[in-house]
């Protein structure tokens, strides 16, 4: 697998939002407001990069010679958990602009499955180190821009007449079908 | 307590069905429904992580510190989501690996967190057991028809459970000469599909 496969693969073909389903509840629940959605858009790359950098230090170096694979769920939540709090605090310190941005969806992110998801999806395929790194970044940017365009839709709907069984998370779910139908054509690229 | 065991147990079939009413846990709902037996399985597998934590849960909540009750709820899931990865390995292998990457997502699963820390840290051993059983069966069900919906349409097949040597289910419903509609077992149609029994759901319950 080339870098270029991965990259396009990781951001269009199996984006993580809509062709693996990973990370559905900030996306239907951040989504309603612009603001909100690149708020937690930007804190989910920054995290997911880390974390699948990280996560794979850990399993390669620490859980496969000691023989604790079975354990990945239990050290990738802990890591996971304890790296969020760690950029939260860092940030808050350091960079207190980029902070403010961030804001609530830091802590959000502990319980995001696309990050988890993506630790494992790495680990699991058995990439190297450059690998997971470029596809943990593909992973992100994909889903930084299905959360985008859909958050864009989204504040359009709010002006449509929809019938009120459908308002909301149904016409939302429905919208992301069809974005998803849209990501599909991306399938013939690799 | 207001509420008896069994107002406990049935709210979370109808009432509070997880992923109908309060949207939470989405990703397996979306992910493994391409057949029945996957989202019985997915449904089975988080009943019994969200039965054992809750009941673990309840059992320590005098003695975990409120300031880092979330830190421990999540270790106390995580274990038994790898209680329930070895247990799939050794007896459902073939839907193990159906499954994949979703079993380990349990522990992100917001309900199962969400339980924990809304019903089990407040309340005793055998209601939390009651509410986990409730919630548990609520999400398998609604696994279940959502699967139900998109393999009949999408593979005109309803396969409940799969054995190594015989299969349980109805093989081609419409008969042979019915073109599935495979829009449904794809990525797209689980979004379609959910979105429309959301609406179904809320049409119900609006009476």
């Amino acid at each position: 697998m080339g870098y270029m496969e991965i990259i396009i693969g990781g951001i269009f073909v199996n984006n993580i939002l809509l062709a693996q389903f990973l990370g559905n509840c900030p996306f239907l629940g951040t989504s309603k407001k612009m603001e909100t959605a690149v708020g937690m858009a930007m804190a989910v790359v920054f995290v997911l990069v880390l974390a699948g950098v990280i996560t794979w230090l850990i399993y390669a170096f620490f859980l496969v010679p000691y023989k604790l694979v079975y354990m990945r769920t239990i050290a990738f939540i802990l890591v996971i958990a304890s790296l969020v709090q760690f950029v939260e605090m860092f940030l808050k310190k350091s960079i207190p602009a980029l902070y403010a941005g961030l804001g609530i969806f830091l802590p959000l992110i502990t319980t995001n499955c696309a990050v988890f998801g993506a630790c494992i999806l790495n680990v699991d395929k058995e990439l190297n180190f450059m690998k997971t790194l470029v596809q943990s970044t593909a992973y992100a940017v994909g889903f930084g821009l299905a959360l985008i365009l859909f958050a864009g839709v989204r504040e359009r709907i709010i002006l449509a007449r929809v019938p009120k069984p459908l308002q909301d998370t149904s016409i939302g779910l429905v919208v992301a079908g069809i974005l998803s139908l849209t990501f599909y054509a991306f399938k013939g690229m690799i | 307590m207001a509420k008896t065991l069994t107002q406990e147990f049935t709210k979370g079939l109808w009432e509070e069905i997880a992923p109908f009413r309060l949207v939470l846990g989405l990703c397996p709902v979306l992910g493994v429904t391409t057949t029945v037996e996957n989202g019985i399985g997915m449904g089975l597998a988080t009943t019994f992580v969200l039965v054992f934590s809750n009941i673990l849960v309840a059992s320590l909540r005098n003695i975990i510190p409120a300031k880092v009750r979330i830190a421990c709820f999540i270790i106390i899931i995580a274990t038994f989501v790898v209680v329930t990865e070895l247990l799939m390995q050794a007896f459902t292998y073939p839907l193990f690996l159906k499954l994949g990457v979703f079993i380990p997502l349990i522990v992100v699963n917001c309900i199962v967190l969400g339980r924990a820390e809304a019903f089990a840290y407040k309340n005793n051993i055998t209601l939390s057991i009651a509410d986990g059983l409730g919630i548990g069966i609520g999400f398998t069900l609604s696994l279940a028809a959502l699967g139900a919906l998109r393999e009949l349409f999408g593979a005109n097949n309803l396969t409940i459970w799969t054995t190594p040597t015989s299969v349980f289910g109805v093989q081609q419903v419409f008969g042979a000469n019915f073109e599935p509609f495979t829009f449904m077992v794809q990525a797209p149609g689980a979004f379609v599909c959910l979105g429309l029994m959301l609406c179904v759901m809320n049409l119900m319950g609006s009476k």
